[in-house]
């Protein structure tokens, strides 16, 4: 795995051939061909509450994959994500058994997940330890924790106001998730595009100890965004549980890998160093649209997560094999 | 090598105390015929941490083991009930072939194309697992529908002990040897200790990578039929989420997750740690729901305790190097 060394080219691309040349444009064609694809395929896609709909199944983990697609640029990486969800979920349950207000149950989910970013911050910030295997072993904790709370019991019981955050709509169609969905995604493309912090999470991530020397707080940075994460998993939580309505140690299973699926598919490097927010905004309608053209067509859902799992691969294999090929 | 040696020791030690524990409010749990059965209960995460160590040794992680598991072994349930005359020897080989090969396909994604091994068996994980349900229709596959050979086989009892825990006292010798004896043993070490200075020596660094994911995967195809004949069901979710189990024997295990340090010693004992622990549990009358959150924290504790030892050790050459100039 050797970083090749980076070729300085003699003329720079025009900005409009750079533009076109992009793996956005690719993305957004590909989007584009799938949302036609699917309008033939299904009579019942061109439907403006199908459409609103279909964005359920991608705002949720895209929330996640914004704060993501900052920590794996910066070298990172949060396997933990989906078990943050069920612990977050848990004791937004457990507060809600005490009549509390709907904003202390999600206050509560937000909290708790950003004291699970922390947790994971602290073991990889201060004790030095790799982020894979420390998310590794908070993923088994995490939701460990909430079986060991629920076994096979299931909290319910939210009060019904509580349902707005995942079953609301702000206006005809626009469901809340959707609104806030776009919202963070503007967050998160000016905090890594247009601030210092964005430019330190690059510097970082292309090369820690030249970020280090010149002057940038490489500790600090990564734990805003392993806390960032957290939240954002929190977040991710409080949509997800008012949508369902109840809580089980099994919710959300699995979702880290769509995330990462996400992030990658938005042209981020896994390595680090490079990425865009539109490029992962693209990546999530590409990823819903194809999950809500396949459940139209009355595919299962394992079998949605072979395509998943495949599209993670093929996304960096086929770049590298067309390189091979045109050597 | 001390060091090694020391931490293998101090891991003999903490499982020592831990049934002593146990025993001290359950003498049961110390009966020769009781630490057998735990021993025997172990030996599939003892097989599968041997191939993940391999694995880890090489700077990379398989995570698709589980699921590799769980399709060879649907693949050999449905073969015994497609045929059920087909001799055992016949389904341990393409339990391993199968295994082998769905091992070498992560191996080629990591060798060839340079994928990073946490995304490709992420991704293969996920496929293994959905080509399951494709082959068997989300069915599963009952114990009235396997032969009786092929539940017997890994149950036959042989000098006292069943056959599946002579399998892994077996394949524990053998991997011993291949990695203290043999050139490719030497080259995982090679490979993960220093890549650059492997190249040099002439060792392919890709290819050592793949025949390491290649032993990960057969091992977990045996494991895969030995799982599916001890239990005598097989379905879609057989061993889900088995794979952070096989981590955390390893990384409790002393094998460093930056590649490079480990020994089959620390993966068989801390397989055994987390083997000791899931049997306990039921016996000391803590919940079988404790079981995730307790491997969770055993793997933080030990990436810490592992990476704390492992700073110490790289300083103190520093300082004698100081010292020398």
């Amino acid at each position: 795995m050797s970083h090749t060394d980076r070729i300085i080219p003699d003329r720079l691309q025009s900005p409009l051939q750079k533009n076109l040349k992009s793996w956005e444009t690719l993305l957004l064609a590909v989007a584009i061909g799938i949302f036609i694809a699917n309008s033939f395929a299904s009579p019942y896609f061109l439907n403006a509450w199908n459409l609103s709909d279909a964005t359920f199944n991608f705002t949720e983990k895209a929330m996640i994959a914004f704060a993501m697609a900052l920590l794996i640029i910066a070298g990172e990486i949060d396997l933990s994500v989906a078990s943050i969800i069920a612990l977050a979920s848990t004791a937004m349950g457990a507060v809600a058994q005490f009549d509390v207000s709907t904003l202390t149950i999600v206050l509560t989910g937000l909290a708790v997940g950003t004291a699970c970013g922390a947790f994971n911050a602290v073991l990889v910030t201060v004790m030095g330890l790799p982020s894979i295997v420390v998310t590794i072993g908070t993923m088994s904790l995490f939701r460990g924790i909430s079986y060991i709370v629920l076994g096979d019991q299931a909290y319910r019981g939210y009060p019904r106001d509580f349902a707005f955050f995942g079953q609301g709509y702000v206006w005809w169609v626009i469901s809340f998730e959707f609104v806030l969905f776009l919202v963070l995604a503007v967050i998160y493309g000016i905090l890594l595009h247009k601030t210092n912090f964005g430019r330190a999470v690059y510097a970082i991530g292309n090369n820690a100890t030249g970020a280090l020397f010149s002057g940038i707080r490489v500790g600090r940075v990564k734990f805003i965004l392993f806390m960032l994460t957290g939240l954002m998993s929190g977040v991710a939580a409080v949509c997800l549980t008012s949508r369902l309505g109840s809580t089980r140690p099994s919710i959300g299973l699995g979702m880290e890998l769509e995330v990462v699926t996400m992030v990658v598919l938005g042209g981020v490097n896994i390595l680090g160093g490079s990425g865009s927010i539109p490029g992962v905004v693209i990546a999530a309608f590409v990823m819903g649209l194809v999950t809500f053209g396949l459940g139209l067509l009355n595919v299962p859902g394992i079998v949605m997560s072979i395509f998943i799992g495949a599209l993670l691969i093929g996304v960096i294999a086929l770049p590298r094999l067309w390189a091979m090929w045109r050597k | 090598m001390s060091i090694l040696k020391s931490r293998e020791m101090i891991l003999t030690g903490a499982i020592v105390v831990l049934v002593i524990l146990i025993a001290t409010r359950f003498p049961a749990f110390v009966a020769p015929s009781n630490l057998a059965a735990v021993f025997n209960d172990t030996s599939p995460l003892i097989l599968l941490a041997i191939g993940q160590m391999i694995v880890i040794l090489t700077k990379c992680i398989d995570l698709s083991v589980a699921a590799n598991l769980a399709l060879t072994g649907m693949v050999c349930a449905m073969i015994n009930v497609a045929a059920p005359g087909t001799p055992v020897v016949v389904i341990l080989i393409v339990a391993i072939a199968l295994g082998a090969l769905l091992g070498m396909f992560n191996g080629v994604l990591v060798w060839k194309l340079d994928i990073p091994p946490i995304v490709v068996t992420l991704g293969t994980m996920t496929i293994y697992r959905g080509i399951i349900f494709l082959i068997s229709d989300g069915k599963w596959v009952n114990s009235h529908e396997m032969s009786g050979a092929f539940k017997a086989f890994p149950r036959a009892v042989l000098l006292g002990l069943p056959m599946l825990s002579w399998i892994a006292i077996i394949l524990t010798i053998v991997f011993f040897v291949i990695m203290t004896r043999t050139t490719l043993g030497r080259a995982f070490y090679a490979v993960g200790g220093n890549p650059h200075a492997a190249v040099y020596t002439g060792i392919d660094v890709g290819k050592t990578q793949f025949w390491a994911f290649t032993f990960s995967g057969a091992l977990a195809g045996l494991v895969g039929y030995l799982w599916v004949s001890r239990y005598a069901v097989a379905y879609v979710d057989i061993a889900l989420g088995f794979e952070l189990d096989v981590v955390a024997a390893c990384v409790i295990g002393g094998i460093a997750i930056s590649g490079g340090i480990g020994s089959i010693g620390g993966a068989v004992l801390g397989a055994l740690f987390l083997g000791v622990i899931k049997n306990a549990l039921p016996v000391i009358n803590v919940s079988p729901f404790w079981q995730m959150a307790i491997s969770g924290s055993a793997i933080i504790i030990a990436i810490a305790v592992n990476t704390r030892a492992g700073r110490t050790k790289g300083r103190i050459i520093l300082k004698k190097a100081e010292a020398a100039q």
